[in-house]
């Protein structure tokens, strides 16, 4: 078992680092971000009120696209330099491979939610009238359950036409339960009107299956690719 | 087995025909609908068929991840693709039912909320087959089944919650069936079922010619440059 | 009243639609073959 944590410890650093370097995803998911949120802000100018029940979709909308620009370079490294090949004939775990890529991108984005999160609360005048230690929590089960599908579903689209179009049509209606759940518990915190607990249960649900789902059959759709 | 299909072919015809004359003119007119009631004939019957279809591609699927038979392969993609065409007939005969009736062509409710959402996941399913090149469709294929199938209770529950959290009326309401239109419906549906069943079939052989066609045409391709060479020298 | 003509209508064009998109695949198909028994054929 050391082995796989070894080395999804192993791999994650040096993406970590490598994407340090270059900042290259960093930067197009910052601007992404940055533009849709501007959009966003120009086109609903909703009220304090109105804008707490309408803020967890927008919100989780923006995130979902950002993350999805994050998600279609999670394996173009991997796909320039033939290392999935190397992998495939190696001993190594390809679940290590698989952790480690989607602990890179939960990363990522969390780093943009942080990023865009003052913004939004800025342009809408947000406060949460509810629990608002429970955001925190929303953000990382829904973000975890956007990035461990995300990277499963952009390994299976590597080989496919149109590849970036691949990704978020496989990705959205797999996901919306999850989505469903993030926009009610943010709304639910920020609105104060009602408990997200079944929510974030359902959010925890969804990542359990899934992240179980996708290790589970990972070394198949590496092999197959 | 050719000879059956023609046969079949007839009798299915007369099966639905005798189904939409038992909708349209032996059932009785429904007390608070009328007669746009009848859409329910046709409406039921198309989802049933469309989730037993989609049921044997998640079988189909899990078949192929363990055995990778090719036969499995086919009845997955078969039955998708059929399970959508009969999806898409429920989702579009369901608003044009609710507009008359209820006054609102769309609502978010359990039972299409569910189906919209498997039609989607099930679209994405085909749309990765078609766009896929990997020599390993299938298999990226039978996995999406399985993930589409890990979700659907997720969806259900989801959907439920959000329903008792923002309740709205109930679109194709409940309430006891007369006999004769108990009756009208089993008949459709079963019509509709054969009816599915033979354009599975067609599709199914379709599938097979098809990649019978692909085998040969590939070791043409692989023989043909050898066989040139040794005339040319 | 229409609204029932129009759902049955509209099933039945969807049906239609789909066997119509196979029976193109399969002239198709059966074209492809009859080219292929051509080229070897001519061999």
């Amino acid at each position: 078992m050391s082995g796989v944590a070894g080395l999804t410890r192993a791999t994650l650093a040096k993406d970590l680092r490598l994407e340090w370097r270059s900042k290259d995803a960093i930067n197009s998911m910052l601007f992404f971000s940055l533009l849709v949120v501007v959009i966003f802000s120009f086109s609903f100018d909703p009220t304090a009120e109105e804008s707490r029940r309408i803020a967890g979709g927008l919100v989780w909308v923006a995130f979902l696209f950002a993350a999805v620009v994050a998600l279609n370079q999670t394996w173009a490294r991997e796909m320039r330099n033939q290392v999935l090949d190397a992998y495939r004939v190696s001993p190594a775990p390809p679940n290590a491979l698989f952790l480690a890529k989607v602990i890179g991108n939960f990363i990522f984005v969390t780093i943009l939610q942080a990023l865009m999160t003052p913004l939004f609360i800025v342009f809408y005048n947000l406060r949460a009238l509810g629990p608002a230690y429970q955001l925190p929590i929303v953000a990382a089960l829904g973000t975890w359950a956007l990035v461990v599908n995300g990277t499963f579903f952009a390994a299976m689209s590597l080989r496919t036409r149109s590849r970036e179009i691949m990704l978020p049509l496989l990705l959205f209606p797999i996901s919306i339960p999850a989505l469903l759940a993030m926009v009610e518990a943010t709304g639910a915190i920020l609105t104060g009107e009602f408990s997200a607990k079944f929510w974030i249960v359902l959010l925890a649900a969804y990542d359990v299956v899934f992240t179980i789902a996708s290790l589970f059959l990972f070394g198949l759709v590496l092999q197959a690719e | 087995m050719k000879r059956a299909f023609p046969i079949l072919a007839v009798l299915t015809g007369v099966l639905l025909s005798y189904a939409m004359y038992q909708a349209l003119v032996v059932a009785p007119t429904e007390q608070t609908m009328g007669d746009v009631q009848r859409i329910f004939y046709y409406h039921v019957p198309s989802a049933w068929t469309a989730f037993i279809l989609f049921a044997i591609n998640f079988v189909a699927s899990i078949v192929y991840l363990i055995q990778r038979n090719a036969k499995a392969d086919m009845l997955a993609l078969v039955t998708a693709e059929v399970g959508v065409v009969f999806c898409t007939v429920n989702l579009v005969t369901g608003p044009i039912w609710a507009r008359p009736v209820w006054g609102i062509w769309w609502t978010w409710d359990l039972r299409l909320t569910l189906t919209l959402v498997l039609w989607l996941i099930y679209v994405s399913y085909i749309v990765l087959r078609r766009f896929s090149s990997s020599g390993q469709t299938p298999l990226l294929a039978a996995v999406l089944a399985v993930f589409g199938a890990l979700d659907v209770p997720l969806v259900y529950f989801s959907i439920w919650f959000f329903r008792t959290q923002h309740p709205q009326p109930v679109i194709g309401g409940g309430g006891s069936l007369d006999p004769r239109m108990w009756h009208a419906l089993w008949i459709n549906w079963l019509a509709f079922s054969c009816f599915a069943a033979l354009v599975c079939w067609s599709r199914f052989r379709l599938e097979v010619l098809r990649r019978d066609l692909d085998e040969t045409l590939a070791l043409e391709a692989l023989l043909e440059p050898r066989s040139s060479k040794a005339r040319s020298s | 009243m229409s609204y029932l003509y129009a759902a049955y209508i509209a099933t039945w064009t969807i049906h239609i639609a789909y066997l119509a998109t196979l029976l193109r695949r399969y002239t198709r198909l059966r074209n492809e073959i009859a080219e292929f028994k051509g080229r070897i054929d001519d061999k």
